[in-house]
């Protein structure tokens, strides 16, 4: 049973004392949600709900950067409800909605229309992010300013699904969100070097399936354009959906130069490989494609030693229509809202890349600072707002599809064995989700 | 009724005596013919091609001139395709056209006639013989569709769950027919149809 | 046999079968009743996702010659463009009642998807840049007669050299080629500019060059295939002359082959550009031979799919 929709004054009991969890791994202490905030545990009063949470880690609610709600436009894959509802049960308290929706989010009134839309229905908090050029065409700069500006406060701006390719464009927009604080969130895919019908890594695998190819470069020729454009601009860069060694090196060579450049990975990158692929089963269509064994690599050290800063979803929910076509022609993209944790885990935390810090850190803290999100990502002390996620690191349960709040299916772990680590999800001090 | 144990194979014919009676069949269709004029001797492979080239080779002998003699594969005119994995096509060869010509089928077994069947079937969509005469080595009986043989080697009563098993020379290496009785342990899922004498 | 997506999928000994049976098949052709009845009262579909008359018109001959039902289904306008998905148009089509669908589809992969939700038996009549298996079978057979009427006391295919030339970036006939001839055990080698190797060839079973009159004389029989014009507006090659300068079977490069060299091309020719009049007429061109051969070959595949039990259906995995 999906949670009711939670507004932080409604609902819900009004305390809730979390007791016994492990605070990032911290170290075991109690947690009261009280109001929205946490408080003094001590003050408890005899009504509180009481969760035992032995056994269990405590996590900063986890944020998204990278979303895509399909509402306004394509509600019969996903909406605002049925996407943050998914969040939910993967443990995030905020999502950025990316906003190659239908309209395309380009104006104030578009992104205060998903803000609303989030604040009636979500059971996540809703950031819009803001196209970066009008109907995200790649020729002019949308209203940046007044989006920002809005009561929806956008500052993550993307054309993501499609690259900002000019590069006088990516210049101008680069410039102009300075003012304001913004970011540009770049989907970095040269058009001239893989166009849209680019669908598979190009290598070894697409020569012998006939698939059209995916260079590398393609995507790490635009992060180099970026990375120095920034440089030059004075001003912030985000690289989605890192996917190759590549970007990889050219991200390290940025930071070292002090490039103001961040970079996220989605988790299906840091798991699957182009084997996935070989049976032409669009599931594993996305973009940018999934890479070869060394690339994988790659990018786990990366997101290890910092070079890659967060991990991000690209959740792309799709109705089944769009995905039951011939590879080529099927449409790209995976769910990853409710399986993201569990993905970090099995491939970070597990094999002892990371600790829970670093969970937090990449999951949460990190991007709620990236997209300027005051009270997401915050510590779990006294006095912060009681966005938290309680997780069991022991779970794991075969992944099935049919079992998920989204509206699509399109899940690429389907049938794997993954952990399952969300037990329970805090907005603003309601639960959002209980196992 | 089966006999329990191993199988026990008894001789019919000795190589001798299927070299008589080719020659004997041989004379056969000559007379019934009058002459060799017309004649198509065509083969329904395995055995039967190597029946049809002993006596196309004896009738040539006796009349002094080269009769034609071939194979006739009809395993895509059977009617139990759709009963078996897939069968493999033997090959056919067609010396003449069989338009007007007296066509002699030869086989090692007659059976139950459906062989015989898709061989006419066959033969039709080839073309129009003037006439088709069947020649066999052996009739064992247990027809079950309306079709005789013109010129018989050796009238054969049998029981249906016995085997009659023909060796040639020029395909097994001996030459003898042999009749057993035995259990279905043998493992005979797939054709070799001839050795089981499934006509 | 269940499918037949990929030259892959076929050993020597079902290979040599297949050719066999096909010139047994080919003896139809010469009959005044040009019909078995080996497929009566089984249907097959030509589901074509892309235009091919002649591909067509060669599989619903070789289905009807085997009394089989044949219906022609011509899907190009469904399917992404109306919002019908390759799987409701394949399950659509399939629930009529068809043993074998025959495939055609501009995207590769796309026949071998289909069989995942179908019962019915799936034949790939050339999938995208993928495959195109009845063409190499159809290339094999009719190579197989010129190399026995050749050299008719060696073993076949045996130490064969043969010389595909052309876009291999772009063609299934290439791909399915240098699999069935690897199988049959000739050498192969890939002829084409550097932009028109494809990814990844370096791990083929094929030598590469970029040199065609280097690896003429070697060969036993020349490939060349289609090369589309479009691809000089990707950039692949400058001009169409350039292209046939470097690359095209032009009338010098004939006096370069040995004598005895089969001349190949599966058709539709673009003569001038990858071939010349000269070559395409030659004594040695087998082109003629290739069309011809298809028909039968394409029977005797029928056959191998439909002409036994249909095997129980296997145990899929979820829809």
């Amino acid at each position: 049973m999906p949670a009711p929709a939670p507004h932080p004054t409604s609902g819900g009991p009004a305390e809730v004392l979390v007791v016994g969890a492990d605070l990032l791994g911290q170290g075991r202490a109690d947690l009261l949600l009280r109001d929205g905030r946490f408080a003094d545990p001590a003050t408890a009063g005899p009504a509180a709900e009481r969760l035992d949470a032995d056994g269990l880690v405590a996590l900063p609610g986890l944020v998204d950067l990278h979303t895509h709600l399909r509402e306004p436009g394509r509600e019969d894959a996903e909406t605002v409800a049925t996407g943050t509802a998914a969040a939910a049960r993967g443990g995030f308290t905020a999502v950025l909605a990316m906003a190659n929706t239908n309209p395309v989010t380009d104006t104030a009134e578009a992104a205060e229309h998903v803000a609303e839309l989030g604040r009636r229905e979500g059971s996540a908090q809703v950031v819009p992010v803001g196209a970066v050029s009008k109907e995200l065409g790649g020729v002019e700069l949308a209203e940046l300013g007044l989006m920002a500006r809005s009561s929806a406060g956008v500052r993550v701006f993307s054309d993501d699904g499609r690259c900002v390719h000019d590069a006088r464009l990516m210049r101008r927009a680069l410039e102009y969100v300075r003012a304001f604080d913004g970011v540009i969130a770049q989907h970095a895919q040269d058009p001239r070097l893989a166009g849209p019908e680019a669908c598979c890594h190009e290598g070894e695998l697409s020569g012998r399936l006939g698939l059209p190819g995916w260079p590398a470069v393609a995507e790490s020729t635009i992060v180099a354009r970026d990375v120095q454009l920034a440089q030059l601009t004075r001003s912030r860069v985000h690289i989605c959906h890192v996917s190759t060694a590549e970007t990889v090196d050219v991200l390290r060579w940025a930071k070292a130069r002090g490039v103001d450049v961040t970079a996220e990975v989605a988790p299906h990158h840091l798991l699957l490989t182009t084997a996935a692929i070989t049976g032409y089963d669009p599931t594993f269509k996305v973009n940018p494609p999934l890479r070869p064994d060394e690339h994988v690599a790659a990018l786990c050290d990366a997101l290890s030693d910092g070079t890659i800063d967060a991990v991000a979803t690209d959740h792309a929910p799709h109705a089944r229509h769009d995905k039951e076509h011939a590879f080529g022609d099927a449409a790209s993209g995976m769910l990853g809202l409710e399986t993201a944790l569990g993905v970090v885990l099995e491939t970070m935390l597990l094999p002892g890349r990371f600790g829970w810090r670093e969970v937090a850190e990449r999951m949460s803290v990190v991007p709620a600072h990236i997209a300027r999100l005051a009270g997401q990502g915050r510590p779990l002390a006294v006095g912060e707002p009681a966005n938290l996620t309680l997780v069991d690191p022991a779970a794991r349960r075969v992944v099935d599809r049919s079992a998920s709040a989204s509206l699509s299916r399109n899940n690429p772990w389907h049938g794997r064995e993954l952990p399952d680590p969300v037990v329970a999800t805090f907005w603003g001090g309601r639960a959002t989700y209980r196992r | 009724m089966t006999e329990p144990g191993p199988t026990s194979a008894r001789l019919v014919l000795d190589g001798d005596q299927i070299a008589r009676a080719c020659a004997r069949m041989a004379h056969q269709i000559l007379e019934a013919n009058r002459g060799a004029e017309g004649l198509v001797v065509l083969g329904i492979p395995t055995r039967g091609v190597a029946l049809a080239e002993r006596l196309a080779r004896a009738m040539s002998e006796v009349e002094g001139v080269e009769i034609p003699v071939g194979a006739l594969d009809v395993t895509l005119y059977r009617d139990d395709l759709r009963r078996h994995p897939t069968r493999a096509v033997g090959r056919s060869r067609l010396p003449v056209s069989v338009d007007d010509a007296v066509v002699v089928l030869v086989d090692d077994v007659l059976f139950s006639g459906r062989t015989v069947r898709a061989a006419l079937d066959a033969l039709g969509d080839l073309g129009r013989p003037r006439a088709v005469r069947l020649a066999v080595l052996v009739d064992r009986g247990h027809r079950e569709l309306p079709i005789r043989a013109d010129h018989v080697g050796k009238n054969l009563p049998t029981r249906a769950d016995e085997r009659v098993r023909v060796r040639l020379r020029e395909v097994d290496g001996v030459n003898d027919v042999t009749i057993s009785s035995e259990e279905a342990t043998s493992g005979a899922t797939a054709p070799p149809a001839e050795e089981k004498g499934e006509r | 046999m269940r499918h037949l997506l990929s030259a892959a999928d076929l050993s020597l000994a079902a290979t040599t079968e297949i050719l066999d049976l096909a010139e047994e098949m080919a003896q139809v052709q010469a009959r005044p009743v040009k019909k078995l009845p080996a497929l009566r009262g089984r249907t097959v579909v030509n589901l074509f996702f892309e235009d091919s008359t002649r591909t067509r018109s060669s599989f619903e001959l070789a289905g009807k010659w085997l009394s089989a039902d044949v219906i022609n289904v011509s899907a190009k306008g469904s399917s992404v463009s109306k919002g019908e998905s390759l799987r409701d148009t394949v399950l659509t089509v399939a629930a009529m009642g068809v043993d074998a669908l025959v495939i055609r589809h501009s995207a590769s992969g796309a026949p071998g998807q289909a069989a995942q939700w179908t019962d019915a038996h799936v034949l790939n009549a050339g999938d995208g840049t993928h495959e195109h298996p009845t063409q190499a079978l159809l290339d094999a057979f009719t190579l197989r007669r010129h190399f026995r009427r050749t050299e008719p006391d060696r073993e076949t295919f045996a130490g064969k050299v043969v010389v595909i030339a052309g876009d291999v970036t772009h063609s299934r006939v290439a791909r399915s080629n240098l699999l069935l001839l690897r199988t049959l055990g000739a050498e192969v080698v890939l002829v084409a500019p550097p932009t028109l190797m494809p990814a990844g060839v370096e791990s083929w079973p094929a030598a590469t060059s970029n040199d065609l009159d280097e690896v003429l004389p070697e060969a036993d029989a020349v490939m060349m295939l289609r090369v589309q014009r479009e691809r000089m507006s990707g950039g692949y090659f400058p001009t169409a002359r350039e292209y046939t300068v470097g690359y095209g079977l032009t009338r010098d490069r004939l006096t370069l082959l040995k004598p005895g060299a089969a001349i190949c091309h599966p058709g539709p020719m673009n003569r001038g550009l990858e071939i010349s009049a000269d070559a395409a007429d030659a004594a040695n061109s087998l082109i003629l031979d290739q069309v011809a051969a298809g028909v039968a070959v394409r029977m005797s595949v029928l056959y191998q799919l439909l002409g036994g039990e249909d095997a129980p259906t296997p145990i899929r995995g979820e829809a």
